[in-house]
């Protein structure tokens, strides 16, 4: 007996204990169920409103089954997650959401995803706000990898009984007419802060900021913090420095309630009518009334967002090439990107559509939301959405807006003055775009 | 396998009958092998789950990965020596140690004097010990969320607490130090009761004697407890040490989950306290994704624990030196 039995008994050794680990460590079953039907996993975040949708798409085809994983999960949870799913290869829902910040990133490795445009995707090209239509396609035209679902139009919500605590107007029209701008949204601010209502004009400034700079850059050269051939432009984009000092306007004047935005605190103020007024995209009204609950119903109302217009967030969905179901996947994308879809999920939730066609049905426009007092959300959002100017997301993109948007939080908490804050948004922004 | 003692036959039977030679063969083999079948489980799983982890995390760091890139680029040490001249990690490294010990000092403090009452005669004395142990039967992450709420800035009951002594409310959670100091509260509210158990144990183990001579002499319980049960508890101390030490360096959910809300990765808006746990995630997940990255910080934290192991066993082998002469010596001076 040589070495040549013992190594062969090693390796038998190895190789039965290898298969008792892989028997007992895989019990995940195929997904194919014996009946034929196909269970199609959709990934989102915050609230999409699909699930009549679903139901309606389900009772149509009844061989698919639908199944909506992270249904009001925080964006900042799910994005990380998707990435893994979409290194690993595995784990990715057959439809995913995509927020417009991130598609930058995702359109930069597009072998990722499904192109639509081998699904017959290009006919669908009238449905849909161009410039959302354009955000889907990779640089070069050739892929589509998501179709949009909602756009984030702008509004500013606001406490009425707040309001009329301090004194100010509490119609939604007049309320307008106080803020043409946002200097003098300032100027309204410093109004309610001298009524000494206990509650502060406005939640964070970084919302705010957020919603500034969308503006200012939309209404400018349509790009903020990388211009559109990805060269990173923070210091030396004025819309992005006009929107920094009228940020620091609000800071330096005291109105905001600091309350970090998303955090355990921003929501107990919600809770507690701690503040007055909160930048509102579309998709915020959801958001607003899930943290403001039943109790705040009636109390808040909607007007015009200071300046002019402006968007901020919206998504696409997408199909990961990952999917064992591509063909039906696609085919349940279309449904709920289409008129139809995007009426439904507006009625459900709120996202706003980014189809011309829903947006001037009258389901839309004759809309109204009970919680905000009844105000005509669909009138406020959808005026504004067709003419909307939307800028664009360099690709690392949600990492330099977490360092400006950081550098806005620190000025704001009197952990740096403005001077210092804006060194530090501009520094660490090159930092964050080298990495 | 050197001290292997196998029951050979002595010597080659002859091969009379084939049936008992071929019994023989498979038990000689039998008692050869499969000792290394018994203890292959082990090495099969560090192998997958240990050390290819290990060394497939150093490969990536030498790389310029992005997550969902498909081509990662070699870049050789590059990451490591952008990371060595990166200052946000060097905060995170003085966050993990600065909270590691603001941790770790009062929580064994704090152990000992628990140890030390529970250690007497007291009514439901069982009670009690396994009250100590509670804290650490709960979630970590339901700890963490709780804590975040109770040191909030406004709505929080630490500085509602602070507010009717007449002190103005804290910034627990963009204060650096406020913010060590509430981390550190969380580890400890965990913490204390388990290593006041494991010291309970170690008091126990004390022969009584030496109290009942002590108190003879006329010492206190004081001088008791600092003549006897301290210098007697030095391993278990030490043991306590080691174990505070790996779990202090890889602090992660306490103050990940401290913090709420966008970013909080970050660990407070000027990264007050990121450890550097969280600084591997936020560089290797969102937002970032720069996986090469992540890992050469995954490698550094993993330096990190080797030196202050070191430091460890270097410490505990002066103290075993030390520690027979001097028990010794005391010893004699008592006579």
């Amino acid at each position: 007996m040589g070495t040549f039995p013992r190594h062969r008994l090693a390796a038998v050794a190895l190789a039965a204990t290898g298969v008792l680990l892989v028997t007992g460590g895989c019990g995940g079953g195929d997904e194919a169920a014996g009946d034929g039907t196909i269970t199609l996993t959709v990934d989102v975040f915050g609230q999409f409103g699909y699930e009549q949708l679903y139901q309606q798409y389900m009772d149509d085809n009844p061989n698919i089954k639908i199944v909506e994983r992270g249904t009001g999960g925080n964006l900042d949870e799910y994005s990380p997650k998707l990435t893994q799913w979409l290194a690993a290869g595995k784990g990715a829902g057959d439809v995913v959401a995509i927020e417009e910040g991130l598609m930058v990133e995702y359109k930069a490795n597009p072998d990722n995803f499904v192109n639509l445009l081998d699904h017959g995707a290009a006919d669908l090209k009238g449905n849909f706000l161009e410039w959302k239509w354009n955000q889907g396609l990779t640089a070069d035209g050739q892929k589509l990898i998501g179709l949009g679902t909602d756009v984030g139009g702008m509004a500013m919500c606001y406490r009425t009984d707040l309001f009329d605590k301090a004194g100010l107007p509490t119609d939604r029209e007049q309320v307008s007419a106080l803020w043409p701008t946002w200097a003098d949204y300032i100027a309204t601010g410093e109004k309610f802060k001298a009524a000494n209502t206990g509650a502060s004009f406005l939640d964070a400034a970084t919302n705010t900021f957020n919603t500034i700079v969308l503006q200012t850059a939309g209404n400018a050269q349509g790009y903020h913090y990388y211009d559109t051939s990805d060269n990173l432009v923070v210091d030396s984009n004025p819309a992005v420095k006009q929107a920094w000092d009228i940020t620091m306007n609000i800071v330096s004047a005291g109105l905001s309630g600091k309350y970090g935005s998303w955090s355990e605190e921003w929501v107990s103020a919600f809770k507690q009518a701690k503040f007055a007024t909160i930048a509102c995209p579309a998709w915020m009204t959801g958001v607003i009334e899930g943290n403001a609950g039943p109790e705040a119903k009636g109390k808040w109302d909607i007007a015009r967002v200071p300046g002019n217009g402006g968007n901020w967030g919206g998504s696409h969905l997408a199909v990961p090439q990952q999917s064992k179901h591509q063909e039906e996947a696609v085919k349940l994308v279309k449904f709920l990107t289409s008129a139809e879809g995007h009426i439904g999920a507006f009625k459900a939730k709120g996202p706003l559509p980014s189809s011309p066609q829903a947006l001037d049905d009258p389901a839309i426009t004759e809309a109204t939301n009970a919680y905000f007092s009844d105000a005509p959300v669909g009138k406020i959002f959808g005026e504004g959405a067709k003419t909307l100017k939307p800028v664009y997301m360099g690709p690392k993109n949600q990492a330099v807006r977490t360092e400006v948007e950081n550098a806005v939080r620190t000025v704001e908490l009197g952990q740096r003055t403005p001077e210092q804050g804006w060194q530090d948004a501009v520094d660490n922004a090159k930092k964050a775009a080298a990495k | 396998m050197a001290l292997q003692l196998d029951a050979r036959p002595p010597g080659t039977p002859a091969p009379r009958a084939t049936r008992p030679s071929r019994a023989g063969r498979l038990s000689r083999i039998d008692a050869k092998y499969s000792p290394y079948l018994y203890i292959a489980p082990f090495f099969v799983i560090f192998a997958i789950f240990g050390a290819w982890p290990l060394a497939y995390t150093f490969w990536v760091s030498l790389h310029d990965w992005d997550l969902l890139g498909s081509n990662p680029t070699f870049i050789g040490a590059d990451n490591y020596t952008r990371l060595l001249a990166d200052s946000d990690f060097w905060h995170s490294v003085v966050n993990t140690l600065g909270i590691f010990v603001l941790s770790t000092v009062p929580q064994l403090l704090a152990a000992l004097w628990l140890a030390n009452l529970l250690n007497r005669q007291l009514r439901m004395r069982t009670g009690w010990r396994m009250t100590v142990l509670v804290p650490n039967v709960t979630s970590t992450a339901a700890v963490a969320i709780v804590f975040g709420v109770l040191f909030g800035r406004e709505f929080g009951m630490v500085n509602w607490l602070l507010d009717l002594v007449g002190v103005d409310g804290i910034e627990w959670k963009s204060n650096r130090f406020a913010s060590w100091v509430a981390i550190s509260t969380m580890v400890d509210w965990r913490w204390t009761g388990y290593n006041a158990l494991i010291f309970l144990a170690a008091m126990q183990a004390i022969p009584r004697d030496l109290y009942e001579a002590a108190a003879i002499d006329g010492a206190n319980r004081a001088r008791q407890f600092w003549t006897i049960t301290v210098p007697l508890l030095k391993p278990t101390i030490i043991f306590c040490v080691i174990i505070s030490t790996i779990g202090g360096l890889q602090l992660f959910t306490e103050p990940r989950l401290f913090h709420s809300g966008t970013n909080a990765i970050r660990g407070g808006p000027m990264r007050e306290s990121q450890t550097m746990t969280m600084y591997m995630f936020e560089n290797a997940f969102a937002p970032y994704y720069n996986f090469g990255y992540g890992s050469a910080v995954a490698w550094l934290l993993f330096a990190l624990i080797a030196i202050v192991a070191a430091i460890n066993v270097l410490i505990i082998r002066r103290l075993g030196a030390g520690a027979r002469p001097d028990t010794g010596k005391r010893k004699g001076g008592s006579r």
